[in-house]
Formats: structure tokens, sequence, C-alpha cells
């Protein structure tokens, strides 16, 4: 048996270094958002078709009372503009993660994983840079809205980008810890009904929870409960410049345990561990 | 492929002050089991600078897992590894800052062009946008891919993808470098090229390889050997002696007694 002889005196990475590797990371993952060209459009078209489509049928259907942060009547157009914002996030979220799972499969991950600096740090930096392509989406998503008259107060569209910010960083980490979870591209499908659709319907994204109270008391608390509802609501306030309290605190929450849960999940002796060795075969 | 010029500039990461004596991978007493199934039983060996030791084993062998360990993708259950000393589940940002690693599968991103995949490495370590530039061009250089830099990566040949691989491992100027069968897939000629380009590494720059392969031919006379089978070591030390304590005349003959194996004609197991 050989004998090992350490010397555990770290140096350390400087914040120039950490600094570095985020910015190569949202980077990367940038570059591989403009190249994925049918990605951007169908991130768009998505809740465009709800804009366009889906809230001018129900414009007459479905009445908004004034309620906050709204001060007045509002179109449904108007209304449904923050859950779709959320909904580019939640699914960007599981785009971002459907990407890790398809990175893994083919070997990406290790690039990552190998790298020095912390791991969870690493994780973070994922989790960010995807944050960051879905404000893309989202702002040229307020631009066209804009463009149908859906117009927030001009400081809207900044006071909302810590919402924005925060909302992404929580699906993305919820996306993150699913995709720990699953072992094969192929099962992702699943994912699509099992947890976007349930999150988004059951959600103040379309309707007022006080509408969905008057037609279904327990479906009004698991919409409640829904971490996306409060998601909305924090981007549906913020957009006014205003803060929900309750969101915020719900999705700061929900932030932090689905992000520490994601990066436990691909510690590599709870996660990796499970797939098999980096060769496959050797 | 053309000559890569020795590396001038002293390595970022300093390996301590006495690197002879201190084995570039030290690897002791290491075992690892996935649920029942043991893939590596009490391994131990060392590799040290300016060496190359061939990781000798057949499918199965345990050499991937190996690697998986020795780069930290898995946690290591029991046993110890260190690079320059540096202990891998204790410090394994000083440990994988010294380390560069070609897996088997690769791992290059597709979409992105030859540069921008190296720039990306480059980050990933911390270094600055302006050094990997400057870096970057350099090895791309030295692999002779200099005129492809913007191309993007899916239009290369597997040869030259390894090769990227090779220049990217080495972006970062590690010490010690990994490469879990780097020639698997590849035709003769890129095969030759990617070996001369790693014993190169060795001769000139001193940076210590191991090398994992079933394949005979891409070991030489001065070489380390490593016979891993079913998740043990069976021999190790240099290639005469492994061979001289199997009573055999060559490595091939040597393999096939210890394991039990049958070699292929073309030299691999």
């Amino acid at each position: 048996m050989s004998s090992i002889t350490t010397r555990d005196t770290p140096r350390g990475f400087s914040v120039q270094e950490y600094l570095t590797c985020l910015t190569g990371i949202v980077w990367r993952e940038g570059l591989r958002f403009l190249h994925q060209r049918e990605r951007f459009v169908s991130a768009l078209v998505r809740p465009l078709v709800w804009l366009f489509i889906f809230a001018a049928g129900f414009r007459q259907v479905l009445g908004i009372s004034i309620i906050p942060p709204y001060e007045t009547y509002i179109l449904y157009e108007v209304y449904i503009a923050p859950g779709l914002m959320a909904m580019i996030q939640l699914f960007n979220g599981m785009q971002s993660s459907l990407s890790m799972v398809y990175d893994r499969e083919m070997g990406n991950m290790r690039t990552l994983l190998v790298s020095p600096l912390p791991r969870g740090f690493l994780l973070f930096c994922k989790l960010l840079a995807g944050t960051a392509v879905s404000l893309l989406q989202v702002y040229a998503f307020l631009l066209i809205a804009w463009l149908w008259d859906i117009t927030p107060p001009p400081q809207g569209y900044l006071t909302v980008l810590p919402a924005l910010v925060l909302s992404g960083l929580m699906l993305g980490s919820l996306g993150m810890l699913i995709s720990s979870g699953i072992k094969q591209l192929e099962n992702f499908a699943g994912v699509m009904n099992f947890v976007i659709f349930p999150m988004f319907f059951a959600s103040s994204a379309l309707y007022p929870l006080w509408r969905v109270q008057e037609g279904s008391p327990y479906l009004y608390y698991l919409c409640e409960a829904n971490p996306f509802t409060h998601a909305v609501e924090l981007i549906r306030f913020a957009l006014y410049g205003q803060i929900n309290w309750i969101s915020l605190a719900v999705v700061a929450a929900c932030t932090i345990v689905f992000m520490v849960g994601a990066i436990l999940a691909y510690d590599p002796s709870r996660g990796l561990a499970r797939r098999g060795p980096a060769g496959g075969e050797g | 492929m053309t000559s890569p010029a020795p590396i001038a500039e002293p390595h970022d990461a300093a390996p301590g002050p006495d690197p002879a004596a201190v084995p570039a991978l030290a690897i002791d007493g290491v075992s690892h089991a996935y649920g029942p199934r043991r893939a590596l039983m009490d391994v131990s060996f060392n590799v040290q600078p300016a060496s190359l030791t061939a990781l000798l084993g057949l499918n199965g062998a345990g050499k991937s897992t190996l690697f998986s360990l020795v780069t930290r993708l898995f946690g290591i259950q029991s046993g110890r590894v260190a690079i320059f000393g540096h202990d891998i589940s204790k410090s394994p940002g000083e440990a994988l800052r010294l380390l560069g690693v070609v897996f088997q599968p690769r791992t290059l991103d597709l979409d992105l062009s030859l540069t921008q995949n190296l720039l990306y490495h480059a980050a990933l370590h911390g270094i600055s946008r302006r050094e990997a530039a400057a870096r970057s061009a350099e090895l791309l250089g030295r692999i002779g891919l200099e005129e492809r830099a913007g191309s993007k990566v899916r239009d290369l040949s597997g040869g030259q993808m390894r090769r990227l691989e090779i220049a990217r491992a080495l972006l970062h100027r590690p010490r010690l470098l990994l490469l879990d069968e780097p020639t698997v897939g590849l035709d003769v000629k890129a095969r030759a090229d990617i070996i001369s380009h790693v014993r190169q590494l060795v001769t000139e720059q001193g940076i210590g390889v191991l090398w994992a392969t079933h394949l005979f031919d891409e070991i030489n006379a001065g070489d380390d050997l490593v016979v891993l089978h079913q998740g043990k070591v069976l021999a190790k030390g240099p290639m005469s002696r492994v061979i001289a304590e199997a009573g055999a005349q060559d490595v091939n003959t040597a393999f096939m007694r210890l394991t039990g194996a049958q070699v292929m004609p073309g030299g691999g197991a």
C-alpha cells in the first residue's frame, strides 16, 4: 500500500476567479440560447398565444374586479401578463433542467463538475445563467405586450427586475431539483405533465384566486400553497412598483429550499453515484 | 499534429516545497461499491511526475470508476486519493486545480466553436478572459487547429475532437493528466498522433500522466504499468518488472497470465 503525504494548505480562490467563472457560465448559457433560435421563438410564441388568442377570447367572459395592485378596472390581457411572464420563467426553468439532463447524458456536466471551484457555487452559477436567459425572454415578451397596449408604469420595467431574478432562481432551482431525479432524457416528458401544467393552472396566473375560491375552496387552498402563485403575485406587484411581502417571503423561502435540495442532489455521493461511472464501462 | 512547444511559464498552482518527493497522484487503499456490487477493492498505486503510467484493464475492470473518484465526480467511500499531496476529499479545489482530464465519452459542446469551448473551460478555472484567449490561441496552434478556431466543434473529425479535448485539459496548466481510453474509436493515424503528443507532454513539460487503456501497443518499455482486473490491482511497477514477475516475454502475455484474458491479435484485450 502506498503512503500518502498530504499538504492541505488551500490557496483558495479570489473574488476575481469566482466572478470569471460566473460570467463564463452565464456567457456559455447565453451562447447556447442564441444558437437555439427555435427555443427563443417557442419561448415567446407560447405566452403570446395565450395573450393574443386566449385572453382575447376570455376578455368578455372573465370580469376582473379592482384588486391590488391594480387601482382601476383592467382588461383581462393586463391581468394575465404577469402570469405569462412567470410562465416563461417556469418553462425556461424546466428547459434548463432538460438541458442539464441532456448535458449529463452527453457528458458535458463533467466539464462543469471537475472545475476546482466549489460545486455549490458552480450550480448556483448555472441557475443564475438560466435566470439570465429567462430575463431576455421576459423582456422580449414585455416589449411585444407593450405594442399590444399592455403598458405598466415605466418604472415597473425596472422594479420588476429583482422579482424576476428571484422567481427565476426559484423556478430554475425547482427544475434542477427535478432533473437530479430524472435518470433518462426520455422521462422528461412526464415532468411536463406532472409539474408544469398543474403548477400553472393551479395558480393565480390566469384567474384571480377569489374567483377560484367561489368555485372550490379546496382548489383555492391548493393555489395558495402553490409557490408558482406567489411567483406570479410577486411579479404582478413588482410590475406596479409594489411589494407583496407574503409572496416575497414564500418565493425566497422556496428558492432557498429548492436550491439547497438541488445542490445536495448533485452531490457526487447522492446524485451522480447512482448513475454509473464517468466512462461508463471501464 | 504539430510538435508541441514546451510551456515556458511556471504552472499556476505551485505543487509545494519539494515536488519531486510528492507523487503526482497517490491512490491509497481505495475501495468503491455500487450498492452490493464492489467495483474497486483496496486499490493503491502512485503516478510520478514526468512519467506515464498505463492503467491496463478490460472493460468493467474499474478504470472509469477510479477516474470518477480521482476527479471527485464520486465521493470517496474508503481510502484516500491525493494529487500532489492535496487530498481530493479535504482540498478538492487545490487538487482539481492541478488536474487535467479527458474522459472516455466526449464532453465538448458541439454547438460552440473551438475557441468558445476553450474559453468556457478557462472560465471554470477562474482564468481571466484575456489570459484564456492567449492560451487558447497558443494551444490551438500547438495541436494544428488554429485555422479551425471559429468552427463549430461538431464539424471536427473524431481525432481532432480528441486533440481539442487534450488541449482543453491542458489549458489551466495542470501537472497531472488523466486520459480515459482517449484513442477509442480513432483511426491508426489519429491514435499515433495523440500518443506522440501525450508523450511529448511528459518529457518536455514534466506532466504526470495516467493513461487508461486496453490497447497494449499504446504502452512503451519505459512506462509504469498498473494492471487492474475486476476491481483489484494485480500488478504494478515498471513494465519490465511486471513482465518479469508474470514470467512472460511481453506485456500481452503478462496481461493474459495475470488476468486470464484472451489477447486480441491487434494487441488489445
